[in-house]
């Protein structure tokens, strides 16, 4: 009797564990970033299009902020981009770009075709800032709080869902609304 | 007559098997031969992050080439082995090693083929036992 159920218990959890990997399917190459809870690390920056204006990691800490790592050779920035712009357009939270690998001149392109959502921009011609980021892919957007310390990354295109759920009750003060 | 097209021949194959060399991009030059094997077996053993199931080394990805660059100035530096991998693992996570530690959230990981093999030795020794006690090979259904 044991005997016959083995099959349909192995045949069962056969299916379970191929449900699960379906379910995953989509989220299989994101990878944890080791960064979260820690302090951005240090950089030093030209500003898109100012090559004689720096920003520093310490310029941007204060108040809570949004890296969001966009290049005009990324599809999926396209995509995102009127989140990104009705997020920063909502006053909740700054955001601030981080150009990735990107020619200026196509970089400027892209803001002025598609609109500049961004407080800041920092351009990262070489790729060296985004590395020490763990940033993998375009577009990425990392959730830093008021003293520089990152609560979270998302690693492909945002989506309002994203940032309702995800992002902006992250920075919300504590008691109204924290999860 | 036929040396000069030989020549011709010579030339045109190591030109062709000189390709794979560049393929990869930008050329890094190693003096030491000795840190040169080193940077090899290094890239061979770090993931592309962008093409996943693609080391370092074969990875033609844009960012595998910033992290050649950077794992080749960390060694002209005077970085360990270890040192570069600790680098990329604070950045990146154990995932940039295709050889990742063993730490409670990797031990499935680890132990799965043992379990597995043990797990299949054990049936086979049962089927085997049973078929013994029935030389017929049939099995005998008691229920």
């Amino acid at each position: 009797m044991i005997g016959r159920l083995v099959p349909i218990i192995l045949f069962v959890l056969l299916g379970l564990l191929l449900a699960v990997g379906l379910k995953i399917a989509d989220h299989k190459t994101e990878i944890p970033s080791p960064l979260i809870g820690k302090k951005i690390p240090e950089f030093s920056l030209p500003a898109l299009g100012q090559a004689d204006v720096t920003i520093t990691n310490e310029d941007l800490i204060g108040q809570p902020f949004l890296i969001n790592v966009w290049a005009s050779w990324c599809p999926t920035c396209r995509i995102e981009h009127p989140y990104v712009e009705e997020l920063a357009a909502s006053g909740r939270l700054r955001v601030i770009g981080l150009n990735y690998r990107d020619e200026e001149e196509d970089a400027l392109a892209w803001l002025e075709y598609f609109g500049d959502p961004y407080a800041l921009n920092m351009a990262d011609v070489s790729g060296r800032t985004a590395i020490d980021f763990g940033v993998y892919a375009a577009p990425e957007s990392f959730l830093v709080d008021a003293d520089g310390y990152i609560l979270f990354k998302q690693i492909g295109m945002l989506t309002p869902e994203i940032i309702e759920k995800e992002i902006l009750p992250r920075i919300q003060p504590a008691g109204s609304g924290q999860p | 007559m036929i040396s000069s097209q030989l020549k011709i021949f010579l030339a045109v194959v190591t030109v062709v098997l000189m390709v794979p060399a560049f393929a990869a991009g930008e050329p890094l030059i190693f003096t030491d031969p000795e840190k040169e094997a080193r940077y090899q077996q290094l890239t061979v053993e770090l993931r592309c992050l962008v093409c996943q199931n693609q080391n370092l080394a074969d990875s033609d990805a844009p960012l595998a080439q910033d992290l050649r660059r950077e794992i080749y100035d960390m060694m002209q530096a005077g970085r360990t082995d270890d040192e570069i991998k600790q680098f990329l693992i604070d950045r990146y996570g154990d995932f940039v090693l295709y050889k990742p530690p063993v730490k409670s959230n990797t031990l499935v990981l680890w132990l799965m083929p043992a379990v597995l093999l043990f797990g299949g030795a054990l049936v086979v020794i049962i089927v085997v036992r049973k078929r013994g006690l029935n030389p017929g090979g049939q099995e005998e259904e008691s229920s």
